[in-house]
């Protein structure tokens, strides 16, 4: 029922922006790649535990930096850009890096999908919308007591739970640990 | 002669700074494991006065709470907070929160502060301030909202359940596990509880 109405919500989204630019066509290129980047945040990457974990564990040759935020986090925003600029940086380097937003539903509209547009957030973004979190807190790390701003880095051989915030630095101080 | 005195000191030195530094850590990295001794505290409550365990003669236990009013996963649980004092306090286990936040970091949290989301909520529990943030790391607590039963035995306050109040931080209505309740009346019936340490999502205590 949830993803119904996301799926309508989407839908209508994109048919009300499509008759905008229709109307508007001959108004300048900025207007339009801003709607575009609007409808391409429209769809939100929203998943439970059980669809984001294949994220946590992919078994290829990359190093995978995961952060688990939210927009109402302050500490957590505070450190954002220092992924943003890690991923920017090392994303030729096999890096990912995956922002797991733990921001609430009724928030998506309001608080998050303005922000990732404000900052124009490269990284990839999921949403984790699962409640049940003695089930799958232990599932990313058993180490994990469940405070966030919390990051996982992990490769093929290594994996690591970090409980704390980054400098810039610090974050490619332990990434260079998994780049070896 | 000199030279002993100055090996001496070194040694001193050293023994005592290892100590100090092996404090800290067991201080906030540790915290209490289920069946350790909870220690009382004494903090000051939103009517400025302050609050101990030991106040609560009658009680049986305690249900310790580390929440705060900035942390939307603590807004979230704040009626169920409420909920468990109104259940649970005349049958002897009543709940005492403590905000443990930096008001430096968090003035959101500040007593002013504390009082008026008390006011507005009505909450018939002590909300008390961890000001020094010294209780906060001796418990282990590192996000709000962090729950601790304790049961009141001769020895002291034994630490019975650790962990989240329920299984849906976002939906009282889809909750399937009361794990602080199921706590509380497994100890009321005298039986050993449940389920005693269970993960709980939330915002890192600001030191």
């Amino acid at each position: 029922m949830k993803y119904l109405i996301l799926i309508l919500l989407v839908a209508f989204t994109c048919c009300k922006g499509d008759q905008k630019n229709k109307k508007n066509y001959t108004k300048e290129v900025e207007k339009v790649s801003l709607s575009e980047k609007r409808s391409k945040l429209i769809e939100l990457d929203i998943r439970n535990f059980d669809q984001l974990e294949e994220l946590l564990n992919k078994e290829d040759n990359k190093v995978h930096i995961v952060n688990f935020w939210a927009t109402w986090c302050g500490p957590c925003v505070k450190e954002l850009p220092h992924f943003e600029e890690i991923y920017a940086n090392y994303k030729d380097s096999n890096v990912e890096v995956l922002l797991v937003s733990l921001d609430f539903p009724s928030k998506y509209e309001k608080s998050l999908k303005p922000f990732l547009i404000k900052h124009n957030i490269q990284s990839q973004v999921v949403v984790l919308d699962d409640p049940d979190m003695d089930t799958w807190l232990p599932k990313v790390d058993t180490d994990w007591d469940g405070a966030i701003p919390v990051t996982l880095i992990y490769s093929k051989t290594k994996r690591e739970l970090y409980k704390q915030t980054f400098t810039y630095g610090e974050l490619e101080d332990k990434l260079k640990q998994f780049l070896n | 002669m000199k030279r002993i005195k100055l090996l001496t000191i070194i040694v001193l030195v050293l023994v005592v700074s290892a100590f100090t530094v092996k404090g800290v850590i067991s201080k906030t990295d540790k915290g209490y494991k289920v069946g350790d001794m909870a220690t009382d505290f004494k903090l000051m409550n939103i009517d400025e006065k302050t609050v101990s365990m030991s106040d609560f003669e009658d009680a049986k236990g305690f249900i310790i709470v580390f929440t705060c009013n900035t942390c939307p996963y603590a807004v979230m649980y704040e009626d169920r907070i409420e909920a468990l004092n109104r259940k649970y306090a005349s049958k002897g286990y009543p709940v005492i929160a403590i905000m443990p936040n930096s008001i430096t970091k968090k003035p959101g949290d500040n007593l002013d502060a504390m009082k008026m989301r008390a006011k507005e909520k009505g909450f018939t529990f002590p909300y008390l301030i961890d000001k020094d943030q010294s209780i906060y790391p001796q418990y282990g607590a590192t996000k709000t909202p962090h729950t601790y039963i304790l049961e009141k035995t001769d020895k002291g306050n034994v630490v019975r359940y650790i962990g989240a109040i329920d299984n849906n931080y976002k939906d009282e209505s889809k909750v399937t596990k009361k794990y602080a309740e199921d706590a509380i009346d497994a100890l009321l019936k005298g039986e050993p509880v449940p389920k005693a340490k269970t993960k709980a999502i939330g915002c890192s205590i600001k030191a």
